[in-house]
């Protein structure tokens, strides 16, 4: 199971990874293998705001559809629509080509409670 | 040949064959150059399979005899109540006043069908507990959309529009949410506690003046009864909201309990589940609601009453929500319905749960050594297990349900409740005998001990079955819905 040190993660089991003012967001290697094999992903627009806690998006996988939980509030500055049409990427490569959006975030305070490589390996370890 | 090799119905077309002689002509000629738009007319000749009447019969044998169904084997499809359907029920829907019927016909020539329908509704307010049935719905996701649509319209006649929360379990069925959503309502989770039960003191936390209505099924889509539903039901109606009681699993508690002493609002009945209609392949379902007297004004229209021994449609409600299917319901199933009260009786109907819970926990008590059991109390009609001491091993929940084909068995429901990791939902219904179940506990106790012993041979069945295991992400991923002759002849 990857699960890169520069990363952070949140309880929902999304990576973030901080550029400059912005964060990138994606699923875990564990979100994705619980999952099975993705079949559809849906992804909000460029503009759209989203809130920390609420869904953004969802993922389909073979067995169940399963919603995306925003780690944290902010407006969507980048959507990565190479998923649309192929969706296994983010079985093939969830921490690269899978990452889903860029949220430029609303508050950036809201990183400090978001979870180390270690502190996400716990949580998953319960699972 | 083999079964691997099935030919489509268009590769079995030949050219110039048919299997079938129009008489001549007996009408004018039309030239349709003269009648029609250039645009509309067709310039190349549909394709279509061209076959002769043997060959078409064979077509459609075969796919009959690929086809599983609950004549075919036993089939434990968790909160689809596969029961088998008495024959009693074709024979009665055949009858010609039942069936050479229209309907637009004279009310007065169709008494004995509105009389059915009426006598339906009674004995489906009894068995529920509510003031008023209609069987307009024709399925249970459409019964939910309608009652909460007359929620709805109830709250908007209190002054009280700004209802906009439905309340639904996180073990609940997909359509619950699914339905709220479609009905304009914003969907809001509770939690379920250790025991499989909704927690009541989450409950308590989500309820608030914007509630409109809580969703339930009792028993759970666990299988386990929601022993405070009187509390529940107290919490929703002291906020000013709905009960509202899916009746997938009213298999478990007919004749014992009824969701109108439970304090529900409205319910839904699924006649393809619970009562015998036929069921997969699209059914059709039928799926009528009950509700309250308070909100009988705002069903469906029309509804069936009877006056002085005779029968008719009432269309004034004035406050109805309008018609939500073409004509009265999917009729035939609800004469398969009737059929099925009427010769089982209102002790048959409470022997019908009584056994649908004895055959799920004899089953999930010989299961639980080999299978983890994530709620230990005893069950009602179905039960969930899961998988997960054998995804140790290796063996996914969908490996087991790949193998049980080979034993002649229709794979449970899988991956469902989504609070249950690897989950297996299991129920037999009450018309299996023990033999049936017993081949189904050796099966399951078999593919537990493969799975520790030789992996291998769980991760890659089916063996026995027309088709191997199946590229189920490729299908998903790139579905092929429709026949194209370019696509048959690369491959």
């Amino acid at each position: 199971m990857s699960l890169p040190k520069d990363l952070l993660y949140s309880e929902e089991h999304e990576w973030i990874k901080k550029e400059g003012e912005n964060v990138r967001i994606g699923i875990t290697d564990f979100a994705q293998s619980e999952l099975g094999d993705i079949v559809f992903v849906e992804l909000p627009e460029v503009g759209d705001e989203i809130e920390a806690d609420e869904p953004f998006g969802s993922v389909e996988s073979v067995k169940t559809v399963s919603e995306l939980y925003a780690p944290l509030s902010g407006k969507v500055v980048e959507v990565n629509e190479e998923l649309e049409d192929n969706p296994e990427y983010v079985n093939e490569s969830p921490y690269e080509n899978a990452w889903m959006v860029v949220v430029e975030p609303s508050d950036e305070s809201a990183l400090d409670k978001l979870l180390s490589a270690e502190q996400y390996e716990e949580v998953i370890k319960e699972d | 040949m083999a079964k691997e090799n099935f030919p489509l119905i268009f590769e079995r077309s030949k050219e110039g064959k048919s299997g079938y002689n129009l008489p001549a002509l007996d009408v004018p000629e039309v030239n349709l150059e003269e009648e029609l738009d250039d645009a509309y007319i067709r310039k190349v000749d549909a394709e279509l399979p061209e076959v002769d009447e043997l060959e078409l019969m064979r077509h459609y044998t075969g796919l009959s005899n690929r086809n599983f169904g609950i004549l075919s084997g036993f089939y434990p499809l968790g909160s689809c109540t596969m029961k088998y359907n008495p024959v009693i029920n074709e024979d009665v829907a055949r009858l010609p006043g039942f069936s050479h019927i229209h309907p637009y016909q004279d009310t007065k020539t169709i008494q004995g069908a509105l009389k059915l329908m009426y006598d339906l509704q009674v004995h489906l307010e009894e068995i529920t507990g509510m003031q008023e049935i209609t069987l307009q719905p024709a399925a249970g996701s459409q019964g939910e959309w309608t009652a909460l649509m007359i929620f709805k319209a109830f709250h908007e006649a209190n002054g009280e529009s700004h209802r906009n929360e439905v309340i639904v379990p996180d073990s609940a069925h997909g359509t619950n949410p699914a339905s709220a959503a479609v009905a304009g309502f914003k969907v809001v989770e509770v939690k379920s506690n250790e025991k499989g039960l909704v927690d009541v003191e989450d409950l308590r936390s989500v309820v608030n003046e914007n509630t409109a209505a809580l969703m339930l099924t009792n028993p759970n889509t666990l299988g386990l009864f929601e022993t405070e539903i009187l509390e529940m039901s107290e919490i929703i109606h002291e906020a000013g909201g709905k009960m509202y009681y899916d009746g997938a699993n009213l298999n478990a508690i007919m004749g014992y309990a009824r969701p109108g002493d439970m304090g529900f609002d409205a319910v839904h009945l699924n006649l393809h589940k619970t009562f015998t209609g036929p069921h997969g392949g699209g059914g059709p379902g039928s799926g009528p609601i009950g509700v309250t007297e308070e909100l009988a004004p705002f069903l469906p229209k029309p509804v069936v009453r009877e006056k002085d021994g005779m029968y008719d449609f009432d269309y004034d409600l004035p406050q109805s929500i309008g018609m939500v299917k073409g004509y009265y319901g999917n009729f035939g199933i609800n004469v398969r319905a009737y059929t099925y009260i009427r010769t089982m009786g209102a002790e048959g109907l409470k022997k019908v749960s009584e056994y649908a819970v004895l055959n799920a926990n004899y089953i999930m008590r010989s299961l639980e050594e080999k299978y983890q059991l994530p709620f230990t109390q005893h069950c009602k009609h179905e039960f969930v297990i899961s998988g997960n001491k054998q995804k140790a091993q290796g063996v996914r929940t969908l490996d087991i349900a790949k193998r049980l084909m080979d034993f002649d068995i229709h794979p449970p429901t899988v991956y469902f409740p989504l609070i249950v990791g690897e989950a297996l939902m299991i129920e037999p219904t009450e018309t299996e005998s023990k033999e049936t179940l017993d081949h189904f506990i050796e099966s399951m106790i078999q593919i537990a001990d493969e799975a520790e012993n030789n992996p291998e041979i769980v991760q890659k069945a089916p063996y026995e079955t027309d088709v191997k295991r199946l590229d189920e992400t490729r299908a998903s991923r790139k579905p092929v819905l429709s026949y194209q002759k370019q696509i048959t002849k690369e491959a």
